[in-house]
């Protein structure tokens, strides 16, 4: 009821302790297209789907390399992301001159985290409207993180972000447990799978649509991949093999049905789930 | 210089530079380039470390050589490196040659009033494959060349050049035609010659020499396999390529 006449000012907190306008900017972060992030004992990936305002128009980028060893998908106000990105180069970079040492993902992520909380606590500011997923390669291996603009980040196993990404958590959730040995063409299938649990109906993944991050050792179907894996996104005709490892929709749905029925569900409302397009999980 | 005596005004002032010696060399063949240098690197009389490389791999396309002031030519190829990575995230490409030439000149001549006490030779394959070598003064006048030596034993060395690579003063038989471009090998030798030469007659050169070849895309790795330790860095199969060989020199 009050939250109007709490929620123009940053720096003005509403009666239950909120602040509306850092709300208003995951708002912004959930409005972007579906990006997805994984990891496995050796790899840490990054999917994402590129809007496109019609036909004739392009893609809209999606991901950013930040470093060797580091790269990032945006969901939100793309010249926010532009800025912050850039930001973390300079981090990247100067951490390599001062240090003579790539930076560790953790430090970076919480560079901008930090960077990013100054703007939900001073007057006048806006919060960046921009969230990441963050993949990286460091002396502690493969990570994926989450950075939102109220400054908040954390580390996940599978995570994802945007529109309609709550269906493609649900099915992160159901498999992220097997993502810690999976070769990177599986981990990558996973990925895939789980974005396209995020499209609206008649849509598909495409080779327009999709771009793939990955920090890790080269795939099979990759060539050219320096040792030890520095981050790269496949973007265009590199994706389709992976589109094609897909288990096709139809197939999908029969299987998800059968699954849950075969093993013993903890809870019985599983089995039509994972067909369903925008699903609104009510947990 | 101050001496302490009372006869003349005297004042004493840090000097920010000093000269480390050593001597880079750089050849451009039609689809090659050769980078060369030597890796002692001494003050005075003495040596501070018999192996201090000066010549560094920016791509897969373009080396640097630096020479003069070792602590000046070390900081200004990790700000080049810097530039590059920098282009690389705006444009997701390697910048080419002649680009990667003018952005040196622009970094040197920023430092106009304080500068980079450093004679750069940067080494490659231009856009359209053929070999270039483009030599710096320390405040960025640069010029592309088809060869070029730099450092203690420029003096030495520049003129043998002249003479093989350009074959100046030099009268051919009557009837006799000079080659239109010069093989890698015969060029390697050239720059193996021109460095045990240098050692022999200057101190400041010697103990270790890291020749640099760049091979234009499509070049066959013909005149490098006969050599003996060349490694290879390139990183990108699909264009041109990075070699390196190693030779000892006199250590005295």
């Amino acid at each position: 009821m009050y939250r109007n006449t709490y929620d123009s000012d940053n720096t003005v907190f509403s009666p239950q302790g909120r602040l509306h306008q850092v709300e208003y900017a995951l708002e912004a972060v959930k409005q972007g297209s579906a990006a997805v992030g994984l990891r496995s004992k050796t790899h840490a990936i990054l999917l994402a789907l590129k809007r496109s305002t019609g036909e004739l128009a392009s893609y809209q980028q999606k991901m950013y390399r930040i470093d060797d060893h580091v790269g990032i998908a945006i969901a939100g106000l793309t010249s926010d992301a532009r800025v912050l990105s850039n930001f973390m180069r300079q981090q990247a970079m100067s951490s390599r001159m001062v240090f003579n040492r790539p930076i560790p993902v953790n430090r970076l992520v919480s560079s901008i985290a930090d960077k990013a909380q100054v703007n939900t606590q001073e007057y006048g500011r806006r919060p960046y409207g921009v969230g990441f997923l963050v993949i990286g390669q460091d002396k502690t291996g493969p990570h994926l993180y989450e950075f939102a603009p109220s400054g908040n980040s954390y580390e996940y196993y599978a995570m994802s972000i945007g529109a309609r990404s709550q269906s493609a958590k649900t099915y992160l959730e159901k498999h992220f447990e097997s993502f810690a040995d999976c070769t990177l063409e599986d981990l990558i299938r996973h990925g895939l799978h789980a974005l396209r649990e995020s499209l609206q109906q008649d849509k598909e993944l495409t080779i327009n649509n999709t771009s793939i991050g990955i920090a890790g050792p080269a795939s099979v179907h990759e060539k050219d991949v320096p040792a030890g894996g520095s981050f790269r996104i496949l973007e265009g005709e590199p994706v389709e093999v992976f589109l094609k490892s897909m288990v096709p929709k139809e197939t999908a749905e029969a299987q998800a049905a059968e699954a849950p029925a075969a093993e013993a569900p903890p809870d019985g409302a599983a089995p039509a789930q994972a067909g369903d397009q925008d699903v609104s999980m009510a947990e | 210089m101050p001496d302490g005596s009372y006869a003349h005004p005297q004042q004493r002032q840090f000097n920010p530079y000093t000269e480390n010696g050593g001597t880079i060399l750089a050849i451009a063949g039609a689809d090659f380039t050769v980078i060369a240098g030597d890796t002692r690197q001494s003050e005075g009389y003495s040596i501070q470390t018999r192996y201090a490389p000066k010549v560094f791999r920016l791509t897969d396309r373009a080396v640097l050589a630096v020479n003069g002031f070792a602590a000046d030519g070390n900081m200004f190829v990790k700000k080049v490196k810097q530039r590059l990575e920098w282009y690389r995230h705006a444009h997701a490409k390697d910048m080419p040659l002649r680009a990667i030439a003018r952005l040196i000149q622009t970094m040197l001549y920023a430092q106009r009033f304080f500068p980079y006490y450093v004679y750069n030779i940067l080494g490659g394959i231009e856009e359209d494959g053929s070999g270039a070598v483009y030599s710096f003064d320390p405040v960025g006048s640069y010029e592309r060349e088809a060869c070029r030596a730099a450092g203690a034993a420029q003096s030495l060395v520049q003129p043998f050049l002249d003479n093989q690579i350009y074959f100046k003063n030099q009268q051919l038989p009557p009837g006799q035609t000079r080659p239109l471009h010069l093989s890698l090998s015969d060029v390697l030798s050239i720059v193996i010659d021109s460095f045990t030469s240098a050692t022999e007659r200057h101190i400041e050169v010697g103990d270790g020499l890291e020749i640099y070849v760049v091979l234009a895309k499509g070049r066959g790795p013909q005149g490098l396999e006969a050599v003996r330790g060349a490694q290879e860095l390139t990183t990108n199969a699909e264009g041109d390529r990075v070699f390196i060989v190693r030779r000892e020199l006199k250590k005295d």
